[in-house]
């Protein structure tokens, strides 16, 4: 074993967006030592790009309860999200939100002083009634709001952060039991063990996987590696959210909030299209549904432009003061990427990749579960690893994510997984337990950050195999997808797997080598890509976001069920296996499936 | 053809910065193409280019540079409006960690030293249920403060940073300051005023503006700051 440096934390943070601050100020806060590892300084987590706000049926706006946005949650999941998890966000929801403008997050106000809340995709009332107005909003920059506002909470709680540090692979006993990570400084290569009892990944999501997206360059899915590396199955990852309103051909968010707040979509004929698919709520369907809606168009001849290639989000009708206020930053983009002032003209939309629903399965108190070696039926928690936020399938989302339920998950399940530890801890000797280094996998990891450094120039490249990767996914996994082109999906992208074993780098210095962080990020992405086509290639019906045109219905006798894709750690074996959707909530009755109408 | 210029320095090989040419014909600068973009081309011709970068829509501040003499973010700055040539060098006033990639531990140092963080009535019942109330007024006053994004295009064109960047907060920092002190949750304005009566805080800024001029969000630091200098004064100390 080589010497490598090594530091004990009562609990290490992967990641610093909301999940990952909101974990570490309660641990922080309880006492305890910890440490976040963050590959970007943490306010440039992709937190900061969410826009619209956060869901809590504070009733602020429009009569409320949480067990109304549990019933529009677990039907926008289209019933595949777990009821148990759903029911227990909702109602954390209201004291989550609450705790956040107690951290100092700057919420637009109501003239009486209370939370101002926007109406979003489908929310309700009572149930499916009228129009929920729930979704709690700093203009359009609650992500950057809330990001910020925990960021400062944790200086003042003294959290300790290894900016720019790039987390590669976890370490594991040969029980599996995980006791930490091993990180590199990205500034300098150096590279160190951070051993801990727990190990939160909150590492968010991985949209880079597509070509067209609304997602930072950061979001590679690294957490969702370093899981299957470990020997961690991947949970429903054919459901990726393709957000109906991305700037068209460039792929910006153009919040939901422009539709709450009174957009309207049109095509090449000026048709308001939406009543045609959702005849009552129109604009304010669920994603999956507007999202369908605008490529329909588009493929039946409706799109607009030169190329017929989008479709119109027309705020022109609306009150220029509005706009002003309630949504200063999509005014900004549209002004920066599209020369268009929304006050004046209508912008091109297309729908964009945006959210993976999937992700590492965990349980309520944010453990990463797995089946049972002795009985593949029961799930057991890894020990040693939690997971939250994007990252994370706990599954609240199932099968397509309502708009505002992003921002409520990683805060919801970033405390629940830290409270979680700290009760655990209590009971723990705060030393790590006695470690074997000969009998975990430290010397595996290390060699793979060896091969990088040694893998020496080739005609190939990093850049053009990521290029490759992206446009593959979006031609055989995109917004519709059928078996043939997912077939030649997979076989296409074995030749992407030989591609980057084969592949070399030309910098091979230490300082702030980007060619080689790109090359262990693309080892993320890869796994993610194989986890999406080989869940989404067996799932043979249609449900939320995961449209096939073989299979147009949903199929609750067959596939009322999630997916789980696992790897064998030395890639021996992969394949899939299914666990069913919980439905038994705690204090209300479950939900049963019905046909999805907005 | 459009000649970027990229300031290159690895601080292993050498003694100093210099600039490397990269040349682009039109055809590969498609309408409303961002910089960024262009640097992306760059690197995938020289991958040991360094620059940083993240969610490329000018909300997360990583890609402060100098383009053409002037502070701004890469992601949102059109390429067309840079002319023939662009020339892009590092956030002056930082030291230089490898190319365009600075070392910003000062400027997050400052804006630490501030208590960027609300200080507000400790509720009786930890377990209080209501938000704080605000006015939709009240809350208007934040506007303009409160969507700084940590970029540093601000405090690396101020030449009172440039001088004293361990003394002086530098405009980011005060910004920061300011709006926690106009927030009306806040119930440490008294303190916070107290703190920022200094003649190296403050007072140290000689409002030449060049913090509002390179702002990429819009903001006003030099009217914050004078907002500051205004509330310190009139709170009694000076």
């Amino acid at each position: 074993m080589s010497k490598v440096s090594e530091q004990i934390y009562d609990a290490l943070v992967i990641g610093a967006g909301g999940a990952g601050l909101r974990a570490a100020l309660e641990l922080s806060r309880k006492g305890l030592k910890v440490a976040v590892v963050s590959k970007v300084f943490p306010t440039r987590s992709h937190t900061v790009a969410a826009q619209g706000g956060i869901n809590a049926a504070l009733g602020n706006v429009s009569a409320d309860n949480w067990q109304w946005h549990m019933y529009d949650t677990i039907k926008g999941s289209d019933y595949l999200g777990d009821q148990d998890a759903i029911e227990f966000m909702c109602e954390q929801a209201s004291k989550t939100v609450i705790e956040l403008e107690h951290f100092g997050v700057p919420f637009s106000r109501l003239d009486n002083g209370t939370i101002y809340q926007r109406a979003f995709g489908g929310q309700s009332q009572n149930f499916g009634e009228a129009q929920a107005h729930r979704t709690c909003a700093a203009a359009d920059r609650t992500g950057h709001a809330i990001l910020h506002s925990l960021y400062q909470q944790n200086i003042q709680a003294g959290t300790e952060i290894f900016s720019e540090h790039f987390a590669l692979d976890l370490l594991q006993d040969q029980n599996g039991t995980v006791h930490g990570a091993f990180i590199m400084d990205i500034a300098s290569s150096e590279t160190r063990f951070l051993r801990s009892r727990n190990t939160l990944l909150a590492t968010g999501g991985a949209g880079q996987v597509f070509r067209t997206n609304t997602n930072a360059s950061i979001n590679t899915g690294d957490g969702l590696g370093m899981a299957m590396r470990a020997g961690i199955p991947l949970q429903d990852m054919e459901f990726w959210q393709f957000h109906p309103t991305g700037v068209a051909g460039r792929g910006m968010l153009i919040s939901e909030a422009a539709r709450g707040e009174g957009g309207i979509l049109r095509n090449a004929d000026n048709d308001a299209f939406m009543k045609n698919y959702a005849p009552k709520v129109k604009e304010l369907a669920s994603r999956d549904v507007v999202a369908r809606a605008i490529a329909i168009e588009v493929n039946e001849g409706r799109g607009c432009g030169d190329h017929k290639d989008h479709v119109l989000l027309d705020l022109t009708h609306m009150d220029a003061e509005q706009i002003k206020e309630r949504l200063p930053g999509i005014r900004d983009i549209s002004l920066t990427f599209l020369g268009i002032d929304p006050l004046e003209a209508p912008m091109p939309i297309f729908p964009t990749c945006h959210y993976m629903m999937g992700g590492i399965p965990t349980n309520l108190n944010g453990q990463a579960i797995k089946p049972s070696p002795d009985n593949p039926d029961n799930q057991i928690p890894v020990a040693g690893l939690y997971a939250m936020g994007e990252c994370a399938c706990v599954s609240v989302h199932g099968a397509n994510r309502l708009g505002g339920n992003s921002l409520l998950d990683i805060v919801v399940f970033g405390k629940q997984a830290a409270q979680h530890i700290s009760q655990s801890i209590d009971q723990q000797a705060l030393t790590p337990p006695a470690f074997e280094w000969s009998q975990s996998n430290a010397k595996p990891i290390e060699n793979r950050w060896h091969h990088w450094k040694n893998a020496r120039q080739t005609d190939d490249t990093i850049a053009e195999i990521k290029n490759d990767l992206q446009t593959l996914m979006e031609k055989s996994c995109g917004v519709f997808r059928q078996e043939d082109s997912m077939q030649q999906g997979i076989a296409d992208l074995e030749k992407i797997g030989d591609r980057i074993c084969k592949v070399g780098l030309q910098d091979h210095s230490d300082r702030f080598n980007l060619e080689r962080l790109y090359a262990l990020e693309l080892e993320n992405l890869y796994l993610v890509a194989k986890a999406t086509l080989f869940s989404a290639q067996a799932r043979k019906e249609s449900r939320g976001a995961h449209t096939r045109v073989d299979f147009t219905e949903r199929n609750d006798d067959a596939w009322l069920k999630h997916t789980l894709f696992n790897i064998q750690t030395d890639f021996s074996y992969e394949g899939l296996s299914y666990k069913p959707v919980n439905r038994q909530p705690k204090h209300h009755a479950p939900f049963e499936p019905k046909p999805r109408v907005y | 053809m459009i000649e970027l210029q990229i300031s290159r320095y690895h601080p292993d090989k050498d003694a100093k910065p210099y600039l490397q040419n990269f040349a682009f014909s039109d055809n590969e600068i498609p309408p409303g193409m961002m910089l960024l973009t262009l640097l992306k081309k760059a690197q995938e011709r020289d991958p040991s280019l360094g620059f940083r970068s993240s969610c490329q829509e000018g909300v997360c501040g990583s890609d402060g540079m100098n383009v053409n003499g002037q502070n701004r973010l890469s992601c949102i700055t059109p390429v067309k409006e840079l002319g023939r040539k662009i020339v892009i060098r590092p956030l002056p006033g930082f030291p230089i960690i490898k190319d365009l990639i600075v070392d910003m531990e000062i400027f997050y140092q400052q804006y630490h030293a501030v208590d960027p963080f609300l200080k507000a009535e400790p509720a009786t019942d930890p377990d209080n249920q209501k938000e704080n109330l605000q006015t939709p007024q009240e809350r208007k006053q934040l506007d303009g403060s409160y969507e700084c994004i940590l970029c540093a295009c601000c405090s690396s064109s101020c030449p009172s940073f440039w001088w004293n960047p361990d003394l002086f907060p530098g405009p980011a920092a005060l910004l920061a300051s300011h709006r926690f002190v106009i927030d009306s949750r806040d119930i440490t304005t008294i303190d916070r005023l107290n703190n920022l009566d200094d003649a190296g805080k403050v007072f140290r800024c000689r409002h030449i503006q060049n913090c509002t001029a390179s702002c990429p969000k819009g903001l006003n630091p030099s009217r914050a700051i004078q907002s500051l200098k205004k509330m310190v004064s009139a709170s009694g100390k000076v």
